[in-house]
């Protein structure tokens, strides 16, 4: 049996799912309970579970990065919300200094069993300082896992390995995906971390995508096969670690790779690919590889030049024909 | 009150009366726009629109204390203290609209307003962000010994962010010239301020610092806010920062994605107590009590009033939007 739910209510069931069935599992973030969470992913949480285990912040990004880090070493398992990831830039310190860095520079002495959420993603006007996607520079560093699901299925997998994980784990929920439904299985499963899914099969090129992108090389899959090019569209779901082996396999089928990101492009998710590629399987390389990414801008307001900077559909398409 | 208060004509009353009946019908202008209109052309768009209806007292009291070159910096609330230190209203129309002709350019939008011309630093959109930078402005102006001072608008929620902490004790301990007006309407986005704060009297929070403790002060009063902020701006710009609160209220939400006031009635019962002290009506109620046969005067504020919205909305509509070069300009200096 399944249900059909929006990507908000698959994240909603895995929290809630994971609350029950572990104690030691709490929430914490700015307006989380009362206000039934910015994005709603936790409505409800307040009444059921109360306040010591669904709690109010003040706005201190630091402290809820320091303060769940400490909480979690401690023997707690709390899962802090970054109302967006805008703000996570905040508690950076606290979420790669401390949090990615305190179970390898003590030995092992301690874990950080940690999973921060926070909404991510461009678009609607949001503007410069409220419109980030990056995933990327997080991922950069060692001892910290992120991962990114492109639908509701993968996110409710997905968070729940994160919060059993017992490593600090950077989840982002692209905030355009939120009321975007999938059938969600009654029973129990999980999305182990660090396992990429190909989405989509064919033979003609390779997509690889995270997040939103996944959605936009989708759609431009659908309409490359409309003149006969078939798209192959790997979604890697967790940047790091990152499971290179379905995009290698892929590669060496199509001979062609286009990078889609909703993210910037300097020392960026598609560089690593591409470069990971290059090294790996030169000599199935047929075609320069191309990144659809957001353009090196700080994003704007006026909806025009918004869009304009941002990758979509068509653009992918554009790309994919430029390999060909 | 204990600072000395200043005379004030007749005719500077009516023109900050004149001021918050702009800011108001300008905002009630932008509601309307965002959430009524539907012609795509006229529409206000985007996920932001943070209106500061029932805080004008607050805002154009505080900034008319300014002296010219004295500075003002606050965050995403900050359309009314744009109007007030006397950014055109059309540019600021036009930005909320994301035309070329806006502040910005069309490029920040209604949260990041800027004035550079009349030192109105912008409005910051990440909570705490312009905190530490007002304190530059302000070490800018100790640096080059002038007597200019600044006045950095804080949300009682903000209190909280780390920003506020550093920035306040570097504020102190080079006693630089800065007003930390709190603007305390007793709540973040929905968090209450005794959710969120364990000192809920936030001039308090200055004793922590060794920084003078400034008043707690009726924010819809303007000639209370005026007087007091101008007072404490002079104590600034000789001794160093001071941290003032003045009480308010904002009677259309956080922002347009708050609905809490049509679920909770504690909520609507708290509205309805603010809203009889619009400082609209503070203000009126004496200017009324002082002077006689206003109604001439107000009548043709309320026109003028009505007339300079109506031209800001025509200025943004008819304005162009930005374009791909504007795009990629400004991404550096000289690039
Ligand atoms: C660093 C950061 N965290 C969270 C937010 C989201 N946010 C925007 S406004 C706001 C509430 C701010 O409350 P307050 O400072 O009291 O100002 P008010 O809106 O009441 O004027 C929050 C939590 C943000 N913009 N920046």
């Amino acid at each position: 049996m399944s249900k059909n739910l929006s990507m908000r209510d698959a994240l909603r069931s895995a929290l809630h799912e994971e609350m029950l069935r572990d104690d030691r599992v709490f929430i914490m973030g700015e307006e989380v309970g009362r206000w039934n969470g910015t994005h709603k992913v936790t409505r409800g949480f307040f009444d059921e579970f109360g306040p010591e285990r669904v709690r109010d912040t003040p706005i201190s990004e630091m402290a809820i990065g320091g303060v769940a880090v400490g909480a979690a070493m401690a023997g707690l398992r709390p899962v802090a919300e970054m109302m967006t990831i805008n703000f996570a830039l905040l508690a950076f310190d606290a979420i790669i200094n401390h949090a990615a860095k305190i179970h390898y520079m003590f030995n092992g002495q301690f874990t950080v069993p940690l999973v921060i959420r926070a909404a991510t993603g461009w678009g609607n006007q949001a503007t410069a300082t409220h419109s980030h996607t990056p995933e990327p520079i997080w991922a950069h560093f060692p001892g910290l896992i992120v991962g990114c699901p492109s639908n509701a299925y993968d996110a409710k997998g997905m968070l729940k390995a994160a919060i059993r994980d017992d490593n600090p784990v950077l989840f982002t929920e692209v905030i355009a995906l939120y009321p975007k439904p999938s059938q969600i299985p009654d029973d129990e499963y999980i999305i182990p971390i660090g396992k990429s899914d190909v989405k989509r099969q064919g033979d003609d090129v390779t997509l690889v995508a995270y997040g939103r992108g996944v959605e936009w090389a989708l759609e431009a899959a659908n309409i490359l096969a409309k003149e006969d090019i078939q798209a192959e569209v790997i979604d890697v779901r967790w940047l790091r670690p990152l499971d290179m082996s379905a995009v290698l396999e892929s590669f060496k089928k199509t001979n062609r790779c286009v990078i889609v990101e909703e993210s910037l492009p300097m020392y960026s998710f598609g560089s690593e690919i591409a470069a990971q590629l290059q090294e790996a399987a030169f000599d199935y390389m047929d075609a320069p590889i191309k990144r659809v990414t957001a353009m090196d801008v700080p994003l704007p307001f006026a909806r025009e030049i918004e869009l304009m900077a941002l990758p979509n559909a068509s653009k992918v398409v554009k790309a994919v024909k430029e390999v060909l | 009150m204990a600072t000395k208060t200043e005379s004030l004509t007749k005719e500077t009353l009516l023109d900050w009366y004149r001021e918050l009946v702009l800011v108001r019908k300008f905002e009630d202008q932008c509601h309307h726009q965002y959430f009524e209109e539907k012609d795509p052309a006229r529409k206000i768009t985007g996920v932001y629109l943070h209106l500061a209806s029932g805080s004008e007292a607050t805002h154009v009291g505080a900034v008319k204390a300014l002296g010219k070159d004295d500075h003002v910096i606050t965050a995403y609330r900050d359309h009314g203290i744009a109007i007030a230190r006397g950014t055109d209203p059309k540019r600021v129309m036009a930005e909320m609209f994301g035309k070329r002709t806006g502040t910005s350019g069309g490029k920040g939008g209604s949260m990041h307003l800027a004035d550079r011309s009349v030192n109105f630093w912008g409005g910051y959109a990440i909570v705490g962000g312009h905190i530490p930078l007002g304190v530059g402005i302000a070490l800018k102006e100790k640096y080059t010994k002038t007597k200019n001072a600044v006045l950095c608008f804080i949300g009682d929620g903000a209190l909280n962010n780390g920003y506020f902490h550093e920035a306040a004790n570097m504020a102190q301990i080079w006693r630089l010239p800065i007003v930390f007006l709190v603007e305390n309407n007793f709540v973040g986005m929905g968090t209450r301020i005794e959710e969120s704060s364990g000192q809920t009297q936030p001039t308090k929070r200055a004793i922590g610092y060794g920084m003078k403790e400034g008043p707690s002060i009726d924010g819809q009063n303007i000639l209370e806010v005026y007087n007091t902020v101008k007072a404490e701006l002079d104590w600034a710009r000789e001794n160093g920062p001071v941290l003032m609160e003045a009480k308010t209220y904002r009677f259309e939400g956080h922002g347009v994605s708050d609905k809490l006031y049509d679920s909770r009635d504690d909520l609507k019962a708290e509205l309805s107590v603010w809203e009889k002290r619009d400082p609209i009506n503070v203000l009126r109620a004496h200017l009324e009590s002082s002077f006689k046969n206003l109604d001439k005067d107000l009548a043709k504020i309320d026109a003028e009033t009505t007339q300079a919205v109506q031209e800001a909305l025509d200025f943004a509509i008819a304005s162009p939007a930005p374009d791909y070069n504007d795009l990629i300009s400004h991404v550096y200096v000289g690039m």
